[in-house]
């Protein structure tokens, strides 16, 4: 998919028009979520923001690979486009935003973006980045170990490719084979520091040297990134092993409500990306399909929005945890 | 009943889990063919084969995370750390992954898994082979402390901690392994994580003491009863998180008098809170100054034999440390 049009045509990768409407609408979603948060943010409503907006087409497309509740995910902290594709609503996430009691992922515990459902097997996200690699790779030897056709899907963003457990996990999944898909959503920021001072050589290529493949595809492009995982998925449920894929795309907030990046990139360059926002270029694609005009995109977005203002609003008016839940559920009974 | 010493009482509590529960496995470094450095695992792998009983490569931040993945997805992992040493890579996983997922996703995720952790000073062992690290721990909400010391109590406590939902560290002193034998039930039975226990009654002071610190412990006290008629109660927590503060506070009420003995240095010790609990929980029934044992505050025992042996509290010391306390 090129700037206007398709690269990768969804009749070729066996997507129906159902299910590229089901995709567009989820990276809507997350991105109106999203945008909501901010403005809730600056109104001094919700404490912290983290984004998914820029990487909803890498996170889309690979989710729509995975079958709720029987694969396992460890998404990353910006993966609101993956956790809402699985079945978490736009509800779930103000709740979140919000600390409030009903936060489907910590009941208020945890910062925004830290994403659990033991329902859809969303393991518990974490705040240090890459400690989901081994973890992830613990899940996929157990679904090996059981003979289950079960995969595991392993998210962050290029710099949890720094530290020493993102080697560990594919070491150790390279050896088993073990059904795990590793997606790096290269956004080309690890909050200032830049991919050139943050990644020696390529990232994908390294799948190699631990006898696995590692494919880059264009992480804007929703369709080449479903079409590469789902090629990671099959290879995995076939018991071929794991796959590393680098969805190459761009953060387009700051990282944070706290950051401001103004410090630290230029706006041309945030301009030039915004040229190829992803849902932007999805759009498009659907309209050169025919499969999206004036009149559905507007139905769509004013469902979505209506969407957006209940889930707020709910979330607003919701209560929080009572303050002795604090000292709660620290260990297991049983 | 047959008699075992605790390496062989860990085995069997280990082998017998992975006959009544297909999900019990192992996985560390050299618990497969080699059957664990100090041989723990022996046998296990012919047993169970390569899968459950698994032989990672180097890497500890793997071996805990692993056992967190394989946990949240059906498994009961037993992962070993060879030497409590090596256990800060994998500190991350531990103490901020597998300790959290419960309390962080309000109790949906649990981390039922064990981490065997040998421990403590051996001769040769020097710096990278000696530490004992259970205070690292002991501040860890979400995560279980264990440390027993007889065979019998070790066979019943990784049953428990297998069967724990939460994480448990499982901590082995090395050269307790081989020192005693005893008889240890050849049934299916377990012994409570949490539980502290008596293993000597008495009236004139209290110690509390774990490991080889015990053995030692225990052997002073038999010494002053027949020498002084020096009655010391010794209690050993087995559970160090969280802890069986009742049975400490129930001696001490009784003796007026507290010891604390442990391998590790003291500032920042578990034997710091044991003397806090204490303090604050029993000072009306006190005679006598809290007191603490343990080992100077340097990185750990030196490799030359009499720095070793000035490292850890011997039994002179032990002794001069009762009786200072028991002359208040």
């Amino acid at each position: 998919m090129d700037l206007k049009g398709a690269r990768t045509g969804h009749g070729s990768v066996g997507l129906e028009s159902d299910d590229l409407l089901r995709m567009y609408r989820c990276m809507l979603l997350a991105r109106k979520v999203d945008e909501r948060s901010w403005i809730l943010n600056r109104q001094g409503k919700a404490a912290f923001v983290i984004s998914c907006q820029g990487q909803e087409a890498a996170q889309v497309g690979t989710a729509y690979n995975l079958r709720p509740g029987h694969d396992y995910v460890y998404p990353y902290y910006r993966d609101s486009g993956i956790t809402l594709l699985l079945g978490q609503t736009a509800r779930g996430q103000f709740l979140s935003l919000l600390g409030k009691k009903e936060d489907p992922n910590s009941a208020g515990r945890q910062m925004p973006g830290h994403y659990s459902s033991r329902e859809l097997n969303i393991v518990t996200a974490s705040a240090p980045v890459g400690v989901q690699y081994p973890q992830a790779t613990g899940s996929a030897l157990a679904f090996k170990m059981r003979g289950e056709d079960g995969v595991v899907l392993a998210c962050g963003g290029e710099a949890s490719t720094s530290g020493g457990d993102c080697h560990e996990a594919m070491n150790f999944a390279g050896i088993h084979d073990l059904p795990v898909v590793f997606l790096i959503e290269n956004n080309a920021y690890a909050i200032s520091v830049p991919e050139k001072m943050q990644v020696a050589g390529s990232i994908y290529k390294r799948a190699e040297g631990y006898g696995f493949p590692g494919v880059e595809v264009d992480g804007n492009d929703v369709l080449a990134v479903y079409e590469a995982a789902r090629d990671a998925f099959e290879r995995a449920r076939r018991g071929e092993g794991p796959t590393l894929i680098e969805a190459r795309t761009y953060r387009m907030t700051a990282h944070s409500s706290d950051d401001d990046d103004r410090r630290y990139r230029e706006r041309e360059e945030i301009e030039g990306w915004r040229q190829k926002d992803p849902i932007i270029r999805f759009e498009k694609y659907l309209e050169e399909a025919g499969l999206l005009d004036d009149e559905s995109k507007e139905e769509i977005a004013a469902s979505i929005k209506d969407e957006v203002d209940e889930a707020s609003e709910y979330a607003e008016q919701a209560p929080y945890a009572d303050p002795e839940e604090a000292v709660e559920r620290v260990y297991a009974e049983g | 009943m047959t008699t075992k010493n605790l390496l062989q009482a860990i085995g069997e509590g280990l082998a017998e889990e992975m006959r009544s529960d297909e999900t019990v496995m192992v996985l560390g470094e050299d618990v497969g063919r080699a059957g664990g450095v100090f041989r723990v695992t022996q046998g296990l792998m012919d047993e169970f084969g390569p899968f459950r009983v698994m032989d990672t490569p180097l890497a500890e931040s793997l071996i805990a995370g692993a056992a967190i993945g394989l946990s949240v997805n059906g498994m009961r992992p037993v992962a070993e750390i060879q030497f409590a040493d090596f256990i800060p890579p994998a500190f991350d996983q531990i103490v901020n992954e597998a300790a959290r997922f419960h309390y962080r996703s309000n109790g949906a995720w649990s981390c039922p898994m064990t981490i065997r952790v040998p421990y403590g000073a051996v001769p040769g062992g020097a710096l990278y082979h000696s530490q004992s690290v259970e205070a690292w721990f002991c501040n860890t909400p979400g995560l279980k402390v264990v440390a027993p010391t007889f065979p019998a109590d070790a066979k019943g406590m990784i049953k428990s901690a297998i069967r724990d939902p939460n994480p448990v560290l499982f901590l082995e002193h090395k050269r307790t392994y081989r020192l005693i034998k005893e008889d240890v039930p050849e049934e299916d039975y377990s012994v409570p994580l949490g539980k502290a226990r008596v293993h000597r009654g008495g009236t004139d002071l209290t110690v509390v003491s774990y490991g080889l610190m015990l053995h030692t412990a225990l052997e002073v006290a038999r010494k002053i009863s027949n020498e002084y008629d020096i009655e010391v109660e010794v209690v050993e927590p087995r559970t160090l998180y969280p802890l069986d503060k009742e049975t400490i506070l129930d001696s001490v009420k009784k003796t007026g008098k507290l010891l604390v003995i442990s391998e590790a240095n003291l500032t920042g010790s578990f034997s710091g809170e044991i003397a806090a609990i204490v303090a604050r929980e029993a000072f009306e029934w006190l005679d006598g100054p809290v007191m603490r044992l343990g080992a100077p505050d340097v990185p750990a025992a030196a490799f030359a034999k009499p720095m070793l042996d000035f490292f850890v509290p011997s039994a002179e010391k032990i002794e001069a440390a009762m009786l200072e306390l028991a002359r208040y």
